[in-house]
């Protein structure tokens, strides 16, 4: 029975038997056990992604109206295999002049910054990486990380336009951090603690319901984070000549893109942890299974959104994301901490059903006034729009000018 | 130390490792043919000209500057997150003045421009 | 010879060594990034200390903004084009640097609450909530918690308006 609910522990106890009974010392035991846990989390997160890119290029091909990959195995199965194959055996071409420590060590920063991730999300009640008491801060900071491969790339090509483009994404990057840092401050507010495990373990009621427009927040910075559309002016296919990644070939330039999929479901996951409770449901604590069940159901239906939202927005140029996160996002992201901050203390105690509609209520109120104060802002900028110069005469007219001519050529 | 950090610091070192791992699988099934041109740097297909260095932007410096002030201003304020549920009214009004400050230099860059991506 | 020591000895030993090649290296993009390497050596110590919050703040903030600023303000001057850079008067730099060690060193070691061991801390949560019930505490840390948030406005409004190109301005 206690296999069944929990096995990961049931075998983790086992195997700690196992080796103290060969008479190894306990802090041999459990080194050896976190090297273990450790190992095999890293690398099942590393093969997942051949899962994964296989549900996304399929999902990708619905959206676009085509089957998607369908011929190597039962429904394309294997075709992620078949394109890793592929790329092992490319050539690993370094260009000259590239500084070749910083070249080869960049791909490596990239993935081990998305595989550090995992280290802390709770999969179950019983199963984690482990719990350090600044999970939060740790997911920034493993941020950080990824962005330093990315300069490195761009630094060590050695190609003009590598290091325009590592600046633009670390621009891009490092910008769209604040409203991530910002948002992720709410569920630390509502649960008093920077650890996962208690934030997950205090949703009695999932934290999405209890600050939605936080979560939105959230959301948006951290599908900008990951470098995906619609905010993928970074490495996307028709902006590879700008793109920090041109010189590299073969398995390094396919780790880029692996540590681009690992991390699309990572902040799934991480989402569904600290908005949607996690591994909560009925029954979860009784048997921990269910835990990481509900959690794998959670997380699909995130990533699901995300990759919908992939391939149906189109791209935004790099002025208008910029613009968007300072100017929209961060103020957005400060107003909800601040009405958060106010309206919970001033609701009464405990998580009474008053104070879940207090917080609905008030940020449904900052929804509403940003909207209209983002409305009068557009209308302004309409009408301040003055024509630049009289209109040419156009030489020929075989078709219909339309209305207003300054309107098609502004 | 506590064992938690010790569990993170060997997972970071394993993570480090298994992609320096598979490229180095890679590094040894894949065909090593260097010739000039393979390796010449790209530049749309053409010969590159001039030297790889390019004119800074000074607009990169000031999004990473005003990205390094609202960091610090988050790592100030994750103490108070943690300490919500203790903390009275009076603290929370401190902490609206503390963000308003820095959200008034916010405004300031916007006025200026400093967030115009020139 | 426990765990903790041999961790100790090692980050030691990387903070040393890439301490000295960020000093001696020519390249400046190279002494930036030992820089990085010497940043992660010091939270690798703070977490060692078991102040947890401290060691991830220092890589949040150190190395997460503080070390990219560096690289893009490398970026930004000339010295990046023409990457060595030599200071002949390294001798001098080394011998003033030695008597600060010195003086440091003294100055530690002559004071009376260094060779008292510090009570431990009951580490976790409680330690953040009381850094931050003594930042709002107006007995405790408010002014200078206040303040700061000055200085930072300060820094803010005074970089942009150096560094910002005003149009019809020529420099």
């Amino acid at each position: 029975m206690s296999f069944i609910a929990d096995p990961v522990t049931f075998i983790i106890n086992w195997l700690s038997s196992v080796l103290s009974g060969w008479g190894i010392a306990d802090m041999w035991v459990q080194f050896i056990m976190f090297v273990l846990g450790a190992g095999i989390l890293a690398f099942g997160a590393m093969i997942f992604t051949i899962g994964l890119i296989w549900v996304e290029r399929k999902l990708g091909g619905r959206v676009q109206d085509r089957i998607g990959p369908n011929r190597v195995g039962p429904w394309g199965i294997f075709q992620t295999i078949a394109d890793m194959l592929k790329i092992f055996t490319k050539e690993l071409i370094t260009p000259t002049g590239a500084d070749s420590t910083l070249f080869n060590l960049a791909p490596i920063l990239a993935m081990a910054s998305v595989l550090g991730l995992w280290a802390v999300i709770p999969l179950s009640p019983t199963v984690f990486g482990t719990n350090i008491d600044v999970g939060i801060l740790y997911l920034i900071g493993v941020g950080a990380l990824g962005e330093l491969g990315i300069i490195l790339a761009g630094l060590s090509s050695n190609n003009k336009y590598a290091l325009v483009g590592g600046f633009r994404a670390v621009a891009q990057l490092i910008s769209y951090e604040v409203p991530f840092a910002i948002a992720l401050l709410i569920p630390v507010m509502f649960s008093g603690s920077m650890g996962l495990n208690d934030i997950v373990a205090s949703q009695k009621v999932a934290f999405i319901f209890q600050a939605p427009v936080a979560a939105l927040v959230f959301f948006i910075a951290s599908i900008a984070e990951n470098g995906r559309a619609p905010f993928d002016l970074i490495e996307a296919d028709s902006e590879i000549v700008a793109g920090f990644n041109i010189e590299y070939s073969g398995l390094k330039f396919g780790m880029y893109y692996v540590a681009d999929f690992l991390h699309a479901f990572t902040s799934a996951m991480i989402f569904a942890s600290l908005f949607l409770g996690g591994w909560r449901g009925p029954g979860a604590e009784l048997y921990p299974i269910l835990g990481f069940v509900y959690l794998f159901i959670k997380t699909a239906a995130v990533y699901l959104l995300t990759v919908t939202i992939r391939f149906t927005v189109p791209r935004l140029r790099i002025d208008q994301m910029m613009a968007f996160n300072w100017k929209y996002l961060t103020p957005l992201a400060l107003a909800t901490l601040l009405v958060t901050a106010i309206v919970d203390k001033a609701a009464p105690a405990g998580q009474g059903l008053i104070r879940i509609l207090l917080l609905w209520a008030a940020n449904a109120a900052l929804f509403f006034v940003t909207d209209r104060i983002v409305t009068i802002f557009r209308r302004n900028r309409e009408k301040e729009r003055k024509v630049v110069s009289e209109p040419r005469p156009v030489p020929i007219a075989v078709r219909p000018l339309p209305a207003s001519e300054s309107e098609v050529n502004s | 130390m506590p064992h938690e950090w010790l569990y993170l610091l060997i997972f970071l070192v394993i993570s480090l490792f298994i992609p320096a791992f598979a490229i180095g699988m890679a590094a040894l099934l894949s065909p090593k043919k260097p010739s000039p041109l393979k390796n010449s740097i790209y530049e749309c297909g053409i010969e590159t000209v001039g030297s790889s260095r390019i004119q800074f932007k000074a607009q990169y410096y000031l999004y990473a500057l005003l990205f390094l002030v609202f960091d610090v201003e988050t790592v100030f304020l994750y103490p108070f997150a943690v300490a919500y549920n203790q903390v009275l009214f009076f603290g929370v009004v401190e902490v609206v003045l503390f963000v308003l400050i820095l959200a008034a230099g916010l405004a300031y860059a916007w006025r200026a421009g400093a967030l115009e991506w020139v | 010879m426990t765990g903790m020591q041999v961790i100790f000895l090692i980050s030691a030993v990387v903070i040393l060594f890439s301490g000295t090649m960020m000093v001696s290296t020519r390249k400046l993009i190279q002494a930036a990034l030992w820089l990085i390497l010497t940043l992660f050596g010091v939270a690798v110590i703070f977490a060692l200390l078991e102040t947890s919050f401290l060691a991830i703040v220092q890589v949040v903030v150190y190395i997460g903004a503080i070390a990219i600023l560096i690289v893009f303000a490398i970026m930004l001057t000339h010295l990046a084009v023409d990457d060595t850079y030599q200071n002949r008067k390294w001798i001098v730099t080394a011998v003033i640097a030695m008597i600060a060690l010195a003086g440091i060193l003294l100055a530690i070691f002559t004071w009376p609450q260094g060779a008292t061991l510090t009570a431990p801390l009951p580490g976790g949560q409680q330690d953040i909530r009381a850094i931050g019930l003594a930042l709002l505490d107006p007995e405790g840390y408010l002014i200078p918690f206040e303040i700061s948030s000055l200085l930072l406005l300060a820094a803010l409004v005074g970089s942009i308006y150096i560094g910002l190109e005003r149009k019809g301005e020529t420099k």
